[in-house]
């Protein structure tokens, strides 16, 4: 069997792997949702001045950090149900790819948080703002600069680490792939299509990226990185 | 060392109130023997003082002497160890409980800030906010005001602080004098009852001081009660009603301005003033 043009390009318009595409990008998006405001939430009570919440917190981020997400998704699609817990497919890809996300996430929350200059919270603090109004008024959006680049990254991953998902059968695009190539058994067809599809979505994704971080650097003259404000004398 | 601008203006009879000002007289700020130590560092060890209503007050002294300490502490942007600060007669910071000192919650403090205004060094403009935005802010979000009657407010601190025209830009794209005059305008968009400078002029190039120190002193002459951490011994002569030597975590003198620097009774203050004036 050698490589056949025709399957490629019909793999490469099939109806079904577009399906499966479309599965890893909602389930990304979700997961990904979900695991930011994890991960923000983390982040926060890592933070915090409470003990309890701190412990609560280096505990998840432990846990989840420490072990593989293939195994994390077994456990909780296919262990949970034995102690009586049973999830669908799409609720466990979900809550199994939204923890894994949110442990990584708030590592970056935090270090996005601690790059804001403590002048700004002092000057939030001095106009009589409480901690809600300083976060979301002075510190996050800051931090969110800070953040964007290693966010854009966490979803070109998450965007492939989805894949795994297909272990406990989610019809996502790599599972469609797999259900095909047992099918005809064009094996390297098959696979070079969804090595395609998850390129286009990364690199659809990357543009995307690019815009986003503009937008956050206008204010700052576009000097990405560069937190400190340059006097232009006028 | 920039003497010439402040001391142009006309100088300042002590709480020579006009009609703007709070009944003169009335206890502003005071602190009661704060003591505060950053790890086995005695910051401040003991410190008293009594701001009235209208009053401006200059400390100055060398760095370490305690005076930037001081000034966070009456914002309870630091927490004291012992001692109580009342701004407006409001106890800063803490309850009493038993005559042990309980530190109040988050929204009970940013309530008690809203009276207190805070100028710092690094002028600490919020960078992604225009300037509008930045004056507009907290009116806005903690006080609840309408956005346009905000605006309309700023606009008009803006043209106070002179800066018609700017406030559209960044705070990137402003030079540090102009940063530090939105800064204060900033401060005073919350109708604050004091005005706290935490040496306001430091981090400025010589030829900028001016344009903020002359804020500082209209500011003055419409009655604002302020406390100001300065080196400015030309703002001292021309706006201070009493300049106040801070050394080794104490209050080494207090006196007007003329007696401040014709005839300072303490050692540390002579020494000072015999550095800072040459």
């Amino acid at each position: 069997m050698t490589w056949s043009w025709a399957s490629f390009f019909e793999y490469l318009t099939s109806p079904y792997m577009l399906m499966g595409a479309w599965t890893t990008i909602w389930l990304s998006v979700v997961s990904m949702i979900i695991g930011c405001s994890l991960g923000i939430v983390a982040a926060l009570m890592k933070m915090s001045r409470s003990p309890v919440l701190r412990g609560i917190a280096d505990f998840y981020i432990w846990l989840w950090r420490g072990t593989p997400l293939l195994v994390q998704l077994v456990i909780i699609y296919a262990g949970l149900p034995q102690i009586g817990i049973r999830l669908g497919v799409i609720e466990s890809a979900i809550i199994g790819l939204s923890l894994h996300e949110g442990a990584y996430f708030a590592e970056i929350v935090r270090a996005g948080i601690m790059a804001v200059d403590k002048g700004q919270s002092d000057a939030a603090r001095a106009l009589g703002m409480d901690y809600r109004w300083m976060m979301r008024i002075v510190v996050m959006p800051q931090a969110t600069r800070v953040i964007i680049p290693p966010l854009g990254n966490q979803f070109n991953g998450m965007l492939k680490t989805s894949s795994l998902a297909s272990v406990i059968s989610m019809e996502e695009l790599l599972r469609h792939a797999q259900e095909l190539a047992q099918i005809e058994f064009r094996v390297l067809e098959v696979y070079i299509v969804a090595a395609i599809g998850y390129l286009i979505m990364t690199t659809t994704w990357g543009l995307i990226q690019q815009r986003i971080e503009a937008h956050y650097d206008k204010p700052f003259g576009g000097s990405a990185g560069d937190m400190a404000a340059t006097s232009i004398p006028a | 060392m920039d003497m010439n601008t402040a001391a142009q203006a006309p100088a300042r009879q002590p709480n020579s109130g006009n009609a703007g000002d709070s009944p003169a007289g009335e206890l502003m700020v005071e602190a009661r023997d704060i003591h505060k130590a950053f790890g086995d560092n005695q910051v401040l060890k003991g410190v008293s003082l009594e701001v009235r209503a209208g009053e401006v007050i200059l400390i100055a002294g060398r760095s370490g002497s305690g005076k930037s300490t001081l000034l966070r502490c009456i914002d309870h942007l630091e927490t004291i160890d012992s001692g109580r600060i009342f701004v407006n007669r409001h106890l800063v910071g803490y309850r009493e409980e038993n005559g042990i000192l309980v530190e109040l919650t988050d929204k009970q403090i940013a309530f008690q800030r809203r009276d207190i205004g805070v100028v710092f060094q690094q002028f600490n403009l919020f960078p992604h906010l225009t300037v509008i935005d930045n004056i507009t802010a907290a009116p806005v979000k903690v006080l609840g005001v309408d956005v346009e009657k905000a605006q309309v407010e700023a606009r008009e601190l803006i043209e106070r602080v002179g800066l018609p025209e700017k406030e559209n830009a960044y705070p990137r794209q402003l030079s540090g004098g102009q940063q530090q005059r939105v800064a204060i305008a900033r401060a005073l968009a919350m109708k604050p009852k004091v005005m706290l400078f935490d040496e306001p002029t430091s981090a400025l190039d010589p030829e900028m001081i001016s344009e903020v120190l002359n804020v500082m002193i209209d500011l003055s002459k419409q009655g604002m009660t302020m406390i100001v951490v300065s080196h400015e011994m030309g703002f001292a002569r021309a706006a201070a009603d009493r300049v106040i030597l801070m050394h080794d975590g104490g209050i080494e003198e207090d006196a007007p301005p003329t007696e401040f620097f014709d005839a300072p009774k303490s050692e540390a203050t002579k020494r000072f003033l015999a550095k800072i004036l040459h």
